[in-house]
């Protein structure tokens, strides 16, 4: 229902409107809700030609933090910037004001490093006049209150900037919130994959899962063996050239955000063979070789040799601690039809058990990333077939079908799990089902502290069949969005309709920052 | 005869015989050749034939070879080739159009001639049609034939083709109530709709959520209902615009104003419109669909909708009639009194009054008119001519049951049911829209004459210019396939490899049409 007509002169509804949005200013459209929010009804006007951001005087981190520097413009900008181009600078006037927030690194910055898994996103903020602080242990958390600190801000109907006074600490309740793109199925322009990482960070997401080659085309430049994307990719213009590559990792950085790519074998890699010969196994129809291939070929020494050159240039590239390995449906068909993959399979004596031959090329790859001094991530299918992994082996389980036991089994077995299982945004269908997406609690499993502490966080999947640049954005967020919240806040935020009348807002600041993302429901943003 | 004159390519062993298999919709009659001709895109032109009805200064077609030139070469300039001098005898690229009938100024309406032929070869180049309608169509054929050479030459091969639609309405339904839509939007999808032989904007304009079209006699109705009387509003000049940017896309603009159910929005800028709805024996503050009972009701209508005939031109207007929900009538005791000084024993007969009334007011302005399923449903006596759209699949009956029994009631039928486009399943759903066949049903050919076409519908609860385009396109394509192609063209692998290679050709041209599978594009959507 819409409310009821006025029958009032403009200045009392021009005044209503201020009371409507006095009163919205109660619960502040922050996404991801914090840990701890205190909000006083006091207000603080801010003039944008007299407000800046800087560092504390005690921070450790100073001008020279490029980090921080960008982020200083890039969230004055959110705040402010759409909204000048509409309006004069607002003369109204009066109240305290805010003119500075300080931010302040209490720690080493770490300034210049790459976020990680174990990354500090702590941040406490304390809004008053004139002043405002910002603290963080970190840049990754001064990354994070900056994002909180721009949700706290809004325009009123006079155009005026306004703060309510308020305290809020937070940190994040897992160090894991991933989105996955895919840009095998359909190659993702480099400015989309910027965009999508703009988004993450209105969202608080800290990993970019770059699922980035598979079946459908192997779209990474790799210097050491360029005949891979020279054959494999769709179209030589259908690339990411290391320059690319460079440029997504310093994006991605620059607004705390990790990048772990996958490199998923041994099935999903039809389009590997195009460009490196022998590594894919033949199949065979009654004894004779056909022109089909099929998995990666584990029996030949030539395939470790290629994968040990092929991921030292990865381990090199990606500056993360953790590589994808994938290792997701293997289709046995083509192994068991090949009789050169028979024969070793005699030898090394796995009888017909071609599970026991995935793992002994998983085991080999495993090896292989371990020597390198990474981590490794795998697909459930890895730990389901029961190949033997690292103990640090990171297990992310994607299969619909009673993933909370699955996680209770993952971390029964010592290891750290990922879920995403819940989260296949792909998958859509009409209405709201980011409702769905929210509701989801990944702990709800029986388990000890220790196991529900192996639970790293999840991830939002969106696969690429049926995605490309055309549509990603806003079939992304703000369905996405619902996740971002579930891996950030405290489990006792799950009240659906007071998320649905923050989320509203927040699909409109996101709209207004230049993401499409698209409406949750009937209604309109007020721009 | 002023023949079209075309480069024979010397190349011809090199000739695709897949170029043709990009058009979209396919045409009734196609013959397409190995042999191919040259386009260059700096001495080619559109020009009228001598003997055309419609010559230069002829807006609809001076404007179509304007936009058609774009969309084939760019806007760009292209460098001069050049020609020997053996070469410069042979003369131009031209494509010559011929119209027997000039309707240059006119508005294109359900009757309209859509039929043409486009014959490529040795000694021509022509597109001929009845109306500038049909040449639209002709042009568009034209632009999907001519490909480029991965050298960056055009490219045309011999081809014949006689073409016409199956139906003649062929329609998109964009819902500006729940969402605001952009102008540009609308203008945008009005292109799109053009390169898929659309030929029916099907408005649905105001709802329940908001009232954006800004009437001059009622201006209260978007001061008080719209999202935003400033900003998220249609004005008299974006009306105009749309539907004459319509026009000269050979399409119509159906504008439809659903009463007396989906009216919340009336109710602040008309005071007394809606019914008051009753908790107990007091108003309870909330409203339902428009009274019925008051006289001054039909004042209103009568107004408005003389003012909406004016408006749009189209002889259809679309007056809604679906969804009316009887409890707030059933709650007012005014509206009990009234039933009962009538007669009426059923909240139907109540509708039917509603309807029947507005019905005879809009009919007195010269309009026909399409209502929602529900009308013919709910055995309000409407006029022959009326235009029922069927959009329920199952309830009451079966969707093709409806289109059964709507035909055989002898009134004309417009299929929406299995097109609603809102809907969003994961996978390449149009393929089950494509599967559709509209004259499946029992019934004489007589009744499936009347049967004038169908519409994709994009309601828009939960789409708005973020997620319109990529989800309108290519599913929509599908549906227009189905409308403008013979009943035969049915073929799922050969649609599949047309719709990937069109759904590239509207990226190319800048439309974000999302994938249908796996796969790539050229030119792929580049974000801004």
């Amino acid at each position: 229902m819409r409310p009821s007509p006025h029958r009032t002169p403009e200045l009392l509804l021009a005044l209503l409107a201020l009371a409507a949005q006095a009163s919205a200013q109660q619960t502040p459209a922050l996404w991801p809700w914090p840990r701890s929010v205190k909000v006083s009804p006091e207000l603080l006007n801010i003039a944008p030609e007299n407000f800046l951001i800087s560092h504390g005087p005690n921070s450790t981190a100073d001008p020279s933090c490029s980090l921080l520097q960008e982020a200083f413009r890039r969230y004055y900008n959110y705040i402010f910037g759409f909204y000048k181009r509409h309006h004069g600078p607002a003369n109204f006037q009066g109240g305290a004001q805010l003119e500075q927030l300080q931010v302040s690194i209490t720690l080493q910055s770490q300034c210049d490093s790459f976020p990680t898994v174990s990354s500090d996103e702590s941040y406490s903020l304390l809004v008053q006049g004139p002043v405002a602080f910002l603290k963080a242990n970190r840049v990754w958390g001064a990354l994070r209150g900056l994002e909180t600190f721009s949700q706290l801000v809004y325009q009123d109907s006079y155009g005026a900037f306004t703060i309510n006074k308020s305290i809020i600490t937070d940190s994040p309740r897992f160090a894991h919130r991933g989105i996955l793109i895919d840009t095998s199925r359909h190659y993702l322009p480099v400015k989309t994959i910027l965009k999508t990482l703009d988004a993450m960070a209105f969202n608080k997401f800290n990993v970019l899962h770059w699922h980035i080659v598979d079946d459908q085309s192997f779209p990474y430049q790799s210097t050491a063996f360029p005949e891979l994307s020279n054959k494999g990719s769709y179209s030589l213009s259908h690339v990411y050239t290391p320059r690319d590559v460079q440029m997504v990792l310093e994006y991605a950085r620059f607004q705390g955000i990790r990048v772990i790519p996958e490199f998923d074998t041994p099935g999903h890699t039809q389009s590997w063979g195009k460009g490196q010969k022998d590594l894919l196994t033949p199949c065979y129809i009654e004894k004779k070789e056909t022109e089909r291939v099929g998995p990666i070929n584990p029996t030949l020494n030539t395939t470790y040799t290629f994968f040990n050159t092929f991921f030292n240039e990865i381990s090199s590239v990606f500056p993360d601690e953790f590589i994808h390995l994938g290792g997701d449906e293997v289709d046995f068909q083509c192994w068991s039809s090949n009789p050169n993959i028979q024969d070793f399979m005699q030898k090394k004596g796995f009888g017909k058990n071609f599970k026991r031959l995935e793992s002994f090329y998983i085991k080999n790859i495993l090896d292989i990333i371990t020597s390198l001094k990474k981590g490794s991530i795998v697909w459930q299918e890895v730990f389901d077939d029961k190949v033997e992994l690292q103990p640090d082996t990171v297990v992310e389980v994607w299969k619909n079908e009673n993933y909370l036991a699955k996680l209770e089994e993952v971390t029964f077995s010592g290891f750290k799990a990922i879920l995403s299982a819940p989260w296949y945004l792909d998958i859509i269908s009409y209405g709201q089902d980011w409702k769905k997406y929210y509701t989801v609690e990944p702990l709800k499993f029986d388990g000890s502290v220790k196991q529900k502490q192996l639970v790293i966080g999840g991830e939002a999947c969106l696969w690429g069949e049926y995605v490309d640049a055309t549509n990603l954005i806003p079939r992304l967020w703000p369905r996405a969005s619902a996740v971002g919240e579930r891996l950030w806040s405290p489990e006792t935020v799950i009240d659906i309709d007071d998320a649905y009348s923050r989320l509203v807002r927040h699909r409109c600041r996101m709209v207004s920052r230049g993401i499409a993302a698209q409406p949750l429901y009937t209604g309109h943003c007020g721009h | 005869m002023a023949g079209c004159r075309l480069w024979v390519s010397l190349l011809l062993a090199a000739a695709l015989a897949s170029s043709a298999t990009a058009v979209w919709p396919w045409p009734q009659y196609i013959q397409t050749y190995h042999r191919r001709y040259t386009l260059y895109p700096n001495n080619f032109q559109f020009r009228y034939h001598a003997a055309s009805a419609a010559q230069a200064g002829c807006v609809v077609l001076d404007e179509a070879f304007r936009r058609y030139r774009n969309l084939l070469f760019g806007s760009g300039s292209w460098p001069r080739p050049s020609f020997s001098r053996k070469q410069l005898i042979l003369g131009k690229n031209v494509l010559v159009v011929s119209v027997i009938t000039a309707e240059c100024n006119e508005f294109p309406n359900l009757e309209s001639v859509e039929n043409y032929t486009l014959t490529i070869n040795d000694d021509q180049c022509l597109l001929v049609s009845e109306t500038v309608w049909g040449a639209l169509r002709g042009l568009e054929t034209f632009s999907q034939l001519v490909w480029k050479s991965a050298e960056g030459t055009f490219f045309i091969n011999k081809t014949k083709i006689k073409d016409f639609p199956r139906f003649p309405h062929r329609g998109i339904l964009l819902d500006t109530s729940r969402h605001y839509l952009p102008l540009s939007s609308i203008l945008d999808t009005l292109d799109v709709m053009a390169y898929n032989k659309f030929n029916v904007f099907h408005w649905h304009l105001v709802d329940d959520s908001s009232f954006p079209y800004e009437s001059f006699t009622f201006p209260e109705l978007t001061r008080k209902g719209s999202y935003n009387p400033v900003t998220h509003i249609y004005t008299a000049q974006d009306v105009k615009e749309v539907i004459e940017y319509a026009r000269l896309r050979g399409i119509r603009v159906l504008a439809e104003f659903d009463t007396p159910g989906h009216t919340l929005s009336w109710g602040p800028g008309v005071p007394g419109l809606l019914t008051p709805c009753y908790s107990g024996s007091r108003p309870s503050g909330t409203f339902g669909p428009v009274n019925p009972s008051l006289n001054s009701t039909y004042d209103f209508m009568s107004t408005f909708f003389l003012e909406i005939s004016s408006v749009f031109p189209d002889f259809y207007l679309h007056l809604g009639g679906d969804e009316v929900d009887f409890t707030c009538w059933r709650s007012n005791p005014n509206i009990e009194a009234f039933m009962k000084k009538k007669g009426f024993s059923d909240f139907k007969q109540l509708e039917s009054f509603y309807i029947q009334t507005l019905l005879d007011i809009v009919s007195d302005y010269d309009k026909g008119y399409v209502v929602w399923q529900e009308v013919f449903d709910n055995k309000v006596k409407v006029r022959p001519d009326t235009i029922i759209q069927v959009w329920r699949e199952e309830i009451p009956v079966d969707y093709m049951k409806e289109m059964e029994e709507i035909t055989k009631a002898g009134f004309r039928a417009l299929l929406s049911a299995p097109w609603y486009l809102n809907r969003v399943t994961y996978g390449p759903d149009w393929k089950d829209m494509y599967k559709v066949e509209p004259l499946a049903f029992h019934g004489t050919s007589e009744q499936k004459g009347l049967v004038i076409g169908g519409e994709a519908c994009m309601w828009g609860e939960y789409v708005d210019s973020t997620n319109l385009v990529p989800r309108l396109w290519p599913r929509a394509g599908a549906i227009a396939e189905r409308l403008w192609s013979s009943n035969l063209t049915t073929n799922m692998d050969f649609a599949f490899k047309r719709l990937s290679h069109f759904r590239c050709e509207m990226l190319r041209r800048g439309v974000q049409a999302q994938p249908i599978s796996v796969g790539y594009c050229e030119q792929e959507f580049e974000q801004t």
